[in-house]
């Protein structure tokens, strides 16, 4: 079935060059053509369009949609045992939009929230690349350390962050009982708003390390060490050969990591949510927690303000990515 | 349009073979010809986990001793996730329980969305006369009854007696006293006077109502936090905690209250009869008699408390009506109000239940009664459950710092007017 296949589209193929309208094709033309030479390839693609579509584009078609009306949860349609209630919110145009970009709240929390993750990725990756280049040399018990070091990553999420929230417990945490031990003061960790911004961070920053470090540690290994020899040889110093062979050789691979990292940072909703729950007030919400507030903590719930911040979101992250790409396409990277 | 046809046929034929399946599913219950009733009721209760959740789940579940073929499904929801839990479910109308266990302010808002079966003349109201008139009053929306009272509570300030007699003071009586008796506490003992909760605004009730002040006034439709008593209440939480008369947290307030509390690292807690049955499973309160209860502190204007409590509501879309209505009758009948009187020391909503014996003698339901009597009754509006969330945040604003009692105020009034439409 399949040799069958390939051979017809290859002799398809193979007589459309030979054939009449090479290059000379109108759009209409073109497409037939390679609905008739690629018909199989889109046959098997179809069912994969058809179920992104149902399970991104749909909720995303619809999520732009509410954002452009006033549902809440009093207005929408709902089913009730016997009782149907029908829909009554209504088509507000983009006044979802003006409201969150000209009001304080949204640009407030974007705010923080590009400072969390500024914070976040530059410590993580720092890290990230201490560690790596460490580990990378032959030590002993290297293969122990790696095992340690990944162990953050191996813990699922939220089992993690419960743990750390009780360490942070300003009355019954590990971390103040053995500063007390010490003679210190109860830090409140997760009380106050300073204090709170700081340890969300050191949370999400004990997170991301280790993939941070295997990415990159993957990234030192597929460098040759011949350049090291000859740049020893040569008499460079050990910041010369990092800045000038170890920095180049991580480029492709930290450019990744970083744009990744950034994505997941920004929209890093376990740990805020399951530490601070945005608190104390709102000094740790970010925007998504923010978001998953108006739609689900809040009463009545705002399903269009709520929808309206997580096309804001994506819009957000959608420039990032593509101004990302044109700085790294202006510096040579092919990417 | 022959496709259309087969495709009507088929559809057709799919809704009747389900609903000769609905016929024979166990699940689906109801009445036989005999009156006998059948099926499961989901129940989700909110209490305490640890001490009434058990005595809860037993009642419950010895329902089926009067209706053998009814199978009860206890589920223990956690109090702070009660109120969306049931949304979600009960707007997707998959997963909701058959019966809910809703706080006094979350009733009428249930019912306003249409997720609570009327209850008027159906088995689930029976001797509503003998019902207190303040546990009644939420339970109605609309002229229709929505829910039948379970528990009524208030709250009152527990105290250490023992720590109390070490350090030598007395029960305060205002928020001044309150200040001075924490000083001496810490000053005899090295422990802290009161544990004021900040991650939870239902705490700073009667605070503001201490000083004269109110979330809204429905009548005049009136937002009233902003307005001086509400400052002043903000000022008074702050300067306690600022003072250190009171320690407090941002988040797990509950949990760090209780074993402050338990443990004795706190002498003081205001709180309600939920509190009573956890608290005595602290080291502190081996000795029951050790744990005090008296009226919360009084402010300039007086003394004042908020009036809560719970109802159960049956589920609009629940499959199993006739047995749920019979469920919550039987919950919130006159002997098993007084056996959970007894054992939680919970508020019974019947009148007649005070009188009997083990109720009339509980030291803890003797010390409530005159209080919810007095307490502050709250406006049984569809928004007074959605009250708290914008006050919460501003409260515990207020208490880290990050703003000012007026500004604190002032940002609650300003979303409170957004809430309740064309209100001053």
């Amino acid at each position: 079935m399949a040799v069958d296949t390939s051979q017809s589209v290859a002799q398809a193929a193979g007589d459309d060059a030979r054939g009449r309208s090479r290059g000379t094709g109108k759009p209409e033309g073109k497409l037939k053509r390679s609905v008739s030479i690629h018909w199989y390839a889109w046959a098997m693609v179809a069912p994969v369009v058809v179920v992104i579509g149902v399970i991104i584009g749909y909720p995303l078609v619809r999520g732009i949609y509410l954002s452009l009306t006033n549902a809440t949860e009093r207005n929408v349609a709902r089913t009730i045992g016997v009782n149907e209630i029908p829909a009554t919110y209504e088509f507000v145009g983009l006044d979802n939009y003006t409201d969150a970009l000209t009001g304080d709240q949204f640009l407030g929390t974007l705010g923080w929230t590009l400072v969390w993750t500024v914070a976040c990725v530059s410590i993580t990756f720092t890290l990230g690349l201490g560690l790596a280049n460490m580990l990378n040399r032959r030590i002993a018990g290297r293969s122990f350390y790696r095992m340690l070091l990944i162990l953050p990553w191996a813990v699922p999420g939220f089992v993690s962050v419960f743990a750390w929230r009780f360490l942070y417990d300003e009355r019954r945490g590990l971390l103040n009982t053995v500063l007390a031990g010490g003679g210190i003061d109860a830090v409140p960790w997760l009380n106050d708003p300073t204090m709170a911004k700081l340890s969300v961070i050191a949370v999400n920053v004990w997170l991301g390390v280790p993939f941070m470090m295997v990415a990159l540690l993957g990234g030192l290994q597929s460098i040759p060490g011949e350049l090291y020899e000859a740049a020893e040889m040569d008499g460079a110093t050990a910041w010369q050969r990092f800045r000038n062979i170890t920095m180049p050789g991580l480029r492709s691979v930290s450019t990744t990591v970083i744009l990744l990292s950034t994505i997941w940072t920004f929209n890093m909703f376990p740990v805020i949510f399951l530490l601070t729950r945005g608190g104390p007030g709102e000094a740790t919400q970010i925007l998504v927690t923010q978001a998953y507030k108006f739609s689900f903590e809040i009463s009545p719930r705002d399903f269009a303000q709520s929808s309206t911040w997580g096309v804001l979101i994506l819009v957000l992250l959608m420039l990032f990515a593509a101004v990302y790409r044109r700085v790294l396409r202006k510096q040579g990277e092919a990417w | 349009m022959r496709r259309g046809i087969a495709a009507t046929a088929l559809v057709a034929a799919l809704a009747v073979s389900a609903t000769a399946c609905g016929g024979d599913d166990g699940d689906k219950g109801g009445k036989s010809s005999s009156g006998e009733l059948s099926g499961t009721v989901t129940w989700w209760d909110t209490s305490t986990v640890g001490s009434e959740d058990k005595v809860f789940k037993k009642i419950a579940e010895d329902f089926t001793k009067l209706h053998p073929k009814v199978t009860v499904k206890y589920v223990n929801v956690p109090f702070g996730e009660a109120q969306n839990k049931f949304k979600n479910a009960a707007q997707s109308g998959s997963g909701a329980p058959d019966v809910i266990r809703s706080e006094v302010a979350w009733t009428p808002e249930f019912a306003d969305l249409g997720y609570l079966a009327p209850l008027d003349g159906t088995a689930a109201l029976k001797d509503e006369d003998d019902f207190l008139k303040q546990a009644a009053a939420s339970t109605v929306y609309n002229d229709k009854t929505y829910a039948v009272p379970q528990v009524i509570d208030s709250m009152g300030i527990f105290y250490n007696k023992k720590m109390f007699k070490d350090a030598g003071v007395e029960v305060p009586k205002t928020i001044d006293e309150l200040k001075t008796v924490s000083a001496t506490i810490k000053e005899k003992t090295g422990k802290t006077g009161l544990y004021l909760r900040g991650d939870d605004a239902y705490w700073f009730l009667s605070f503001l109502y201490g000083e004269g002040g109110d979330l809204v006034d429905a009548e005049k439709k009136t937002v009233t936090v902003d307005d001086e008593a509400g400052v002043k209440a903000m000022k008074v939480v702050k300067d306690l905690v600022d003072s250190k008369a009171a320690i407090t947290d941002a988040t797990n307030g509950w949990d760090n209250m209780q074993a402050a509390f338990k443990e004795g690292k706190v002498a003081m807690m205001i709180n309600g009869p939920w509190a009573v049955t956890d608290t005595y499973t602290g080291g502190q309160f081996t000795d029951k008699s050790n744990l005090g209860i008296a009226p919360v502190p009084a402010g300039t204007a007086g003394q004042g408390a908020p009036q809560g409590g719970h109802n159960l509501a049956v589920y609009a879309g629940s499959k199993n009506l006739d047995a749920s209505y019979a469920f919550i009758e039987y919950m919130t009948n006159a002997e098993n109000q007084a056996k959970i009187a007894k054992d939680l020391s919970l508020l019974p909503t019947r009148n007649s239940v005070y009188s009997q014996p083990g109720v009339a003698g509980n030291e803890n339901v003797n010390f409530f009664r005159p209080v919810v009597d007095k307490a502050v009754e709250r406006p049984w509006i569809p928004e007074t459950g959605s009250l708290f969330a914008p006050l919460v945040t501003e409260y515990t604003k207020v208490l880290t710092g990050q703003t000012t009692p007026e500004k604190g105020v002032e940002a609650v009034g300003e979303e409170y007017r957004k809430l309740l439409k064309d209100w001053k």
